[in-house]
Formats: structure tokens, C-alpha cells, sequence
């Protein structure tokens, strides 16, 4: 095993485990943990063998086989954030619709108080 | 309250004055007053979750108050009037801000066309019936760029694309409680309104500067309301209304 396998091997087997963990825990629902957890699993598959990895890099022209690595992780962290602003504008739609009853029941409840 | 409002009720239309109001403590008792004085309508003032005498203000001077526990911006917080009035089976609502930006002794000038039929929604204008008002250039600019806008996309020829003095019926506040854009809604709604087939009439109002000329928006601030705007204009073009 070469430096840089050691490294990428043991990085994406720690990112696992813990999202694993999390998840384990309740601090990380589970819908949110697959994008991750998928992330993962293709890093470990291509840090553990090489070959494979060298074959996908030819076959869409890269030269330096690692570099494919950063690309697919960019490509994941570029889903996973715009996994976040659907889910942020979903947050902000339930919270607005909450706010909304809460005034109106609010009012309700004062004026068959009065 | 609701009680006394029936008591000097002379019309047959059941009519909200909608005021969303941040932060005026110290404009909207008078303004509230005022409506309730001179006109037999109720008034709703919807606090968009300012932490000031806001509430306690308008409760005082007559109004209604709806609490939003959150700051959601003008468009959410006018969303909460709409939904108001569509529960409690208002026929008509008009909008004004909390600032004394609008004249009152206007309000039944907007109003009349949308009681008599003529329009689903009616929208005060600053710029017609020789009303004077002077405004700065990049002012005037996006006026103009939102009068050409809304043309061309809808075929509305509007003089005060930016006006948030208006008045609408029963099918518009059906429609706005379910769709209604958060913030800066007022270019906005015309999109809306085109995709309602809805008819729209524009009638002539006095606009007043604010006294604190707190709404002199820096640049980048009228940059960014500019974008949106165009933004969630041409998105609502497209978009799919259930």
C-alpha cells in the first residue's frame, strides 16, 4: 500500500464510521445520512482499489488517477449543499406556515377570552 | 371588538383594513384610529414579530392584532391578513403599511371599484391624477424597469408597479392565502394576478415620504431587491399553481 492509499483508505473508513455513529446516536436522521454514507462508500471502493480507479480515470481522460478522487468528492459536497438549501427552503416554508396559525389561533383564543 | 365593528357596520360588504406592521409603536395607534374613525371597517394588524409596543398600540386604538411569533417579512406577514380574512368571511381587504406612507381619507377611492365589481384587485397610485411626488433617480429607474416588466410579461399597463396601497376581493385573498411571495410581493403579485385572469384597475392616491426616511435603501439593498424581484417574477411565470 502506497502513502496515499493508507491516507484515503483510512480518511473515507473514519468519514463512515462516523456518520454511522451519528446516525446511531439519533443526532443524524437517517434520509440525511445516505448522501453521505454513498459519498463514502465510493471513496473507500476507489482508495481500495486502485485499478479500478485507474480504469474510470482513463476512461474519461484524467492522467493522474487520485485527482478523480477530489473530483467525485467535490461533486458529492456539491449535492450534499444543495441537499441543504432544498431542505433550508422546506424548514422555512413549515416554519412559516407555523408562525401563521400560531398568530391566527393566538387571536382566536383571546377573543373567546374576552 | 368584533361586536362594536358590527355595530356601526352601514355596508352590506364585510371589508378588512390589513396593516402589517415591524417596529411602529409610534405611527400605528394614530393610524389605526384614524381608520377606525372614519371608516366601518375592521382593522387587522399583523405584528411581524417586533419586540416594541407594536401590538399593544394597535390593540389599544381598535385593531385586531394577529401575533407572528417571528420575524417572516411583509409577504408572510400580509399572508396572515389574507388567511384572516378568508377564514372569518371578509368580501374584500385593503392594504396599507403602518408608517403613514398612505392616506386614509383615500381608502374608499381604492376600495370602490373592487365593491362594485369592476376589478378583482384595485392598486393606489402615486403617479396618476397629477399627484405630486418626487423621487430620487435610481428611484425613478427601477420604476420604470418594473412598469416595463410587468407589460411585458402580463400586458398590465401600471404607472406604480411598487405600490403597496391596494384593495382586493374575495377570489384574490383565496388565492394570496395559499400563494403569496414572502418578501417584496407587490411587483410580484401582478404575475400572480395575470395568472388569475384576475382584472386590475389603478386609481389615484397620495404617498407620503416616511418622516425618518428609514426607507432610503442603500444601494446594494435596491440591487438585491431588484434581482429578487425580477427573479421570483419570471420563476412565478413558469411556476405550477394548485
Amino acid at each position: 500500500m502506497t502513502r496515499i492509499t493508507i491516507l484515503s483508505v483510512s480518511a473515507s473508513a473514519i468519514l463512515l464510521l462516523y456518520i454511522l455513529e451519528m446516525v446511531r446516536r439519533r443526532k443524524l436522521r437517517e434520509e440525511y445520512s445516505i448522501l453521505w454514507l454513498a459519498g463514502g462508500v465510493i471513496m473507500l471502493l476507489f482508495s481500495l482499489k486502485r485499478n479500478w480507479l485507474e480504469w474510470v480515470s482513463n476512461a474519461v481522460g484524467i492522467y493522474y488517477p487520485p485527482s478523480f478522487l477530489f473530483l467525485i468528492g467535490m461533486l458529492f459536497i456539491l449535492l450534499i449543499l444543495i441537499h441543504f438549501s432544498i431542505t433550508i427552503s422546506r424548514l422555512y416554508q413549515m416554519n412559516k406556515k407555523m408562525a401563521q396559525d400560531l398568530a391566527l389561533l393566538k387571536q382566536e383564543k383571546e377573543e373567546k377570552s374576552e | 371588538m368584533q361586536g362594536q365593528a358590527g355595530e356601526n357596520k352601514r355596508e352590506t360588504h364585510r371589508v378588512l383594513i390589513a396593516i402589517p406592521a415591524y417596529g411602529e409603536e409610534k405611527s400605528i395607534g394614530a393610524i389605526v384610529a384614524k381608520v377606525r374613525q372614519r371608516l366601518p371597517y375592521d382593522v387587522v394588524v399583523v405584528n411581524d414579530g417586533s419586540p416594541d409596543g407594536t401590538s399593544s398600540a394597535a390593540r389599544n386604538a381598535g385593531a385586531i392584532t394577529l401575533d407572528l411569533p417571528c420575524n417572516l417579512g411583509i409577504g408572510g406577514a400580509l399572508q396572515t391578513a389574507y388567511q384572516f380574512a378568508r377564514d372569518r368571511g371578509y368580501d374584500a381587504l385593503v392594504r396599507i403599511d403602518a408608517d403613514g406612507q398612505h392616506e386614509v381619507d383615500d381608502i374608499p377611492g381604492v376600495l370602490d371599484p373592487v365593491l362594485r365589481g369592476q376589478a378583482d384587485a384595485a392598486i393606489g397610485s402615486r403617479f396618476l391624477g397629477g399627484n405630486e411626488y418626487r423621487a430620487s433617480i435610481p428611484r425613478i429607474f427601477g420604476i420604470r424597469f418594473f412598469r416595463w416588466l410587468v407589460r411585458s410579461n402580463t400586458g398590465y399597463r401600471v404607472t406604480d408597479p411598487t405600490s403597496g396601497f391596494f384593495a382586493i376581493n374575495r377570489r384574490m385573498i383565496e388565492f394570496y392565502s395559499r400563494h403569496y411571495p414572502s418578501d417584496y410581493p407587490e411587483v410580484d403579485a401582478y404575475i400572480l394576478m395575470h395568472r388569475l385572469r384576475a382584472t386590475t384597475v389603478e386609481v389615484p392616491v397620495r404617498m407620503y415620504e416616511r418622516a425618518e426616511g428609514k426607507s432610503s435603501i442603500s444601494m446594494s439593498r435596491a440591487l438585491y431587491y431588484m434581482v429578487k424581484v425580477t427573479l421570483s417574477f419570471l420563476i412565478n411565470r413558469i411556476r405550477r399553481f394548485a
